[in-house]
């Protein structure tokens, strides 16, 4: 057997942990060897992969087990690869796709490693791998980290898959070698051929089932020279884009398992809100629906660790039954104790803040010192809505429980909360927790939350049989885990030189820590709110970041990008008035502050480091595509940002025109990005295109706002997402970069907002602090 | 009386309530689950389907409007094993990123070309459907190779 090391559950970020429910151990455990124990793949105790193609050597254990294997039956090669009798290369993806292209990406690792061309490899959708192993025993994660967010993926699989590969490889050579009787280290590979000294060859399709019975090695194996990497760096397509293109792909709300219902919940409209009655009687009598019943919601003040909302079920047997179910129910509703509050209450209690001492999250120097001793003081004050997640497919999930094991199908960001969450309200045991892992129509951070499959079980549990929950994008925009509400204030102090040598950013914010079931007490207060090490941090000497709890009962959660969209607006708006009131060039002052190239410290995601020389090195790039600098048109302005992102640096430079009459537009659109190692050119420039679109929108058009306790928005006309006329073409230029890899979902957004602002400040003079824009720039 | 159309060249038959959404009976009834659901009032376009060739938002029209008509879906906008022209030149770009939206985009790029076979981006910036990934700079690409290919096949 292989030298699996098993030492607790996949490392989904911490970001991704949803419930923090997914490492508990159950103690029953069959002693019979199931076929996947072979397949075992486990996670370090430092949460890296332990890779043992444990496939077993015959007349072994595996042996006694399974029917001796025909010669012409598909190898499998550890957990990800299976080498077909016809030369299919077939590899596993473990990633939860949701647009950001890790079942293409994650596989090229795999391959590139393995030597074989990308047009031979087939890539099938692996689901959630969770099992028990060893005495006693424990959860292992046989993928390792499968979760989605953070941009973490490629980052974490950068080394774990390329070893998958390279040690599948070694099996290949070693059973060439004794095929041939020759050394290993005499061979090479090439397309998914062993090479021979003489130059024969032997086709990796005749050589896996030999390679499949030897012992794995013993450590890792050395990797390729980045000189040597054939797919790792190609502009490779979506690998499933067939399947997409003729509706053939399946997400989650396109499951189906018999006997299961459709449901759909009519949820209570205020937050921490009850029902006080229902007449379901009209329900009740439209053809097609089958139950009607009440769930609860999440005890008022308690963890939101479970579902959202209290709410009335409708099931059907399909969706418009249940809908028409759900539209003849009289609810009445007990409001919550927020049902007075409203948006524009809380930006009063935002600002009301800022006369109290909120809590220090960095301090650097003495501020207040550079403050009394300042020739001149700069402050603005720039304000930030809540914003809905949004996704294309609304959220869904199908529970199948059966005794003691479950089937769960749904799209998910992080199939460990799920998982934990599932055993936790059932007492399944997590490893007979089927989770398939579909195609999710977008994620965005939405899906990093449960609450869908909580309903979904609460729902299976009291109907007694298998139920698929689909929500309306009512449903969705009115009940979702919101992205903070915050009111930045930025204060710069200048010494007699005009240098900048104090820097205050007092951020008043609904806590993203809000009631918060996957933080413990110890995670800081501002966490999601106070980019504390973010630039300029570091580089002023005096410098403080200050949090200001505001209270609100929206519940909230990570939106793409989380806190680098949240800090870019203000700090990157800031630093442009800070230049203007100092009669600098925005991108000079910049490019002052950040001094020479070295690394800070970074202590939130995307650290521990972040190198000032890469942002100057994005903020460059960006500036030169743009042609920064040259003579414009009058009206038309040139605005720039950056910002370090999850461990990534991106910048843009956004050319407007705003003209004195009739529509403004987006002249040129320049974003530059330094992601270190890209691994697909193609999907990774995709992602910076799609970030700069969603930034875009974002800064031009959305907000979730709250009257009577209610959220004012309803549908996309109230949530206008951007449409083909005003999505500008994006110039994506990927910086050469020799650092190691880091994602690209996410980078591509924060510095869109301000660099927009401030390209509308340089075209007409108004600056405009407070999102969205949109209703702003009509004259 | 149950309703009698065509679905992607066959004949199908639907006795359930008329006022039903034709995106509900395709996925639901008919288990074409390709046509997706975004948004249930027409706003989206992630449920665009063609009924006698021309765009349709499949989540509100209702099947008592499409009783002898005929309905495609992206499932059957290509016979089996080939691609629309479209659809090709959606690969090539490399459209797709979740992919959530992009059978509805499809379907209204076929129609916009097959209306405005020498369209312009003016004519593409009239496409509302809409993409939550932002996918719309390839969007355009694609459309102008489409009408490339289309152009070549129809000389």
């Amino acid at each position: 057997m292989g030298t699996s090391v098993s030492s607790g559950v996949g490392t989904d970020i911490r970001t991704g942990s949803g419930t923090g429910q997914g490492t508990s151990v159950t103690g029953a455990h069959g002693n019979a060897l199931s076929r996947r124990d072979f397949l075992r793949v486990s996670v370090s105790a430092a949460g890296g992969l332990a890779v043992s193609l444990a496939w077993p050597r015959l007349g072994t254990a595996g042996e006694a087990m399974e029917p001796k294997l025909p010669p012409a039956v598909s190898q499998p090669l550890g957990a990800f690869v299976r080498i077909e009798p016809d030369g299919r290369i077939v590899i596993g993806a473990r990633g939860c796709e949701i647009g950001q292209g890790v079942r293409t990406s994650l596989p090229m690792l795999i391959a590139d490693e393995l030597d074989v061309p990308w047009s031979a490899v087939t890539v099938e959708q692996l689901d959630y791998g969770l099992e028990e192993s060893g005495t006693p025993p424990k959860l292992v994660s046989r993928y390792g980290p499968q979760g989605a967010g953070g941009s973490t993926s490629v980052r974490d699989g950068f080394d774990e898959l390329r070893q998958v590969g390279a040690r599948a490889r070694w099996l290949l050579i070693q059973a060439a070698g004794e095929e041939w009787r020759v050394p290993a280290g005499q061979l090479r590979t090439q397309d998914a051929q062993v090479v021979h000294p003489d130059g024969r060859t032997l086709p990796y399709a005749q050589l896996a089932r030999r390679a499949a019975a030897l012992a794995p090695p013993a450590r890792e194996v050395p990797l390729k020279d980045k000189s040597a990497w054939r797919i790792i760096g190609q502009r490779v397509r979506v690998v499933d884009g067939r399947d997409i293109v003729t509706g053939t792909a399946r997400y989650g709300i396109d499951s189906a398992v018999p006997g299961a219902l459709t449901a759909v919940i009519a949820r209570c409209p205020y937050f921490d809100g009850a029902i006080a009655k229902v007449d379901d009687s009209d329900a009740r009598r439209i053809p097609g629906v089958r139950r009607v019943l009440t769930i609860e919601g999440p005890l008022p003040g308690a963890p939101i660790d479970r579902n959202l909302a209290a709410g009335v079920a409708v099931l059907a047997e399909d969706f418009w039954s249940a809908q028409r179910g759900r539209q003849a129910l009289h609810i009445t509703w007990t409001p919550g104790p927020g049902a007075q509050d409203s948006s524009s209450a809380l930006e009063q209690r935002a600002l009301a803040a800022f006369d109290q001492r909120g809590k220090i999250a960095r301090q650097d120097g003495d501020f207040d010192a550079a403050r009394r001793g300042a020739k001149r003081v700069i402050e603005s004050t720039y304000i930030e809505p809540f914003l809905a997640h949004a996704t294309m497919e609304p959220p869904n999930a199908l529970i199948d429980l059966r005794g003691k094991r479950a089937l769960l199908i749904a799209s998910l960001q992080s199939p460990r909360g799920a998982s934990g969450m599932v055993s936790a309200m059932t007492g399944i045991a997590p490893s007979d927790i089927e989770i398939q892992l579909p195609r999710s129509g977008g994620g965005f951070g939405r899906r990093l939350e449960n609450d869908f499959v909580a309903e979904a079980v609460l729902i299976a549990q009291k109907a007694k049989q298998p139920v698929k929950l689909i929500w309306t994008r009512e449903d969705d925009l009115q009940n979702d885990f919101y992205r903070p509400f915050g009111i930045h204030r930025l204060t710069a102090t200048l010494d007699a030189f005009g240098n900048v040598n104090g820097w205050a950013h007092r951020v008043a914010a609904t806590a993203r820590k809000y009631r918060a079931a996957g933080m413990d007490d110890d995670d800081p207060d501002w966490i999601g709110c106070v980019d504390r090490d973010g630039f300029p941090a570091g580089c002023v000497a005096n410098y403080r970041a200050e949090f200001l709890p505001v209270e609100f009962s929206l519940p909230r959660g990570w939106w793409h990008s989380p806190l680098p969209t949240f800090s870019a607006f203000p700090v990157e708006s800031f630093l442009d008035e800070v230049a203007v009131a100092v009669g600098q060039d925005p991108l000079a002052l910049r490019l002052a502050l950040l001094g020479a190239p070295r690394e800070l410290d970074y202590r939130d995601h995307g650290g521990p480091k972040v190198h000032t020389g890469r942002i100057a090195g994005v903020l460059r790039e960006a500036a030169r595509r743009i042609g920064y600098g040259r003579k414009l048109p009058p009206r038309h302005g040139i605005g720039l940002a950056s910002h370090f992102t999850h461990g990534g640096y991106a910048a843009h430079a956004i050319e407007v025109a705003v003209p004195e009459q009739g529509e403004w537009s987006v002249v040129r659109c320049v974003c530059a990005a330094d992601i270190g190692a890209v691994v697909n050119p193609l999907g990774a420039e995709a992602q910076f295109m799609g970030g700069t679109i969603c930034g875009l929108s974002t800064a031009l058009n959305l907000q979730i706002t709250v009257k009577d306790g209610r959220i004012e928005q309803a549908n996309f006309p109230d949530y206008p997402l951007l449409r083909m006329a005003a999505a500008p073409d994006v110039e994506v230029f990927l910086i050469d970069s020799p650092f190691p890899p880091v994602g690209a979902g996410e980078m591509g957004i924060p510095p869109v907002a301000p660099a927009l602002a401030n390209a509308i400040f340089a075209a007409t003079g108004k600056r405009l602090r407070r999102l969205p824009l949109g209703g702003q720039l009509k004259t | 009386m149950a309703i009698e159309l065509t679905v992607n060249g066959k004949p199908a038959s639907f006795a359930g309530d008329p006022s039903m959404p034709l995106l509900w009976y395709l996925r639901d009834h008919a288990r074409l689950t390709g046509t997706k659901f975004g948004c249930g009032i027409g706003y989206c376009g992630a449920c665009t389907v063609h009924v006698d060739g021309t765009a349709r938002r499949a989540c509100v029209t209702p099947m008592s409007t499409v009783a002898g008509h005929a309905v495609t879906t992206i499932e059957g906008l290509s016979g089996a094993g080939t691609l629309h022209p479209v659809q090709q030149a959606w690969l090539e770009e490399d459209v797709p990123q979740c992919g959530y939206c992009q059978a509805g985009q499809i379907m209204t790029a076929v129609d916009l070309l097959r209306r405005k076979p020498d369209l312009s981006d003016t004519d593409i910036a009239e496409l509302t459907n809409l993409c939550r990934c932002g996918t719309y700079p390839r969007i355009r690409k694609a459309i102008r190779r489409a009408a490339l290919a289309l152009c070549g096949e129809h000389a």
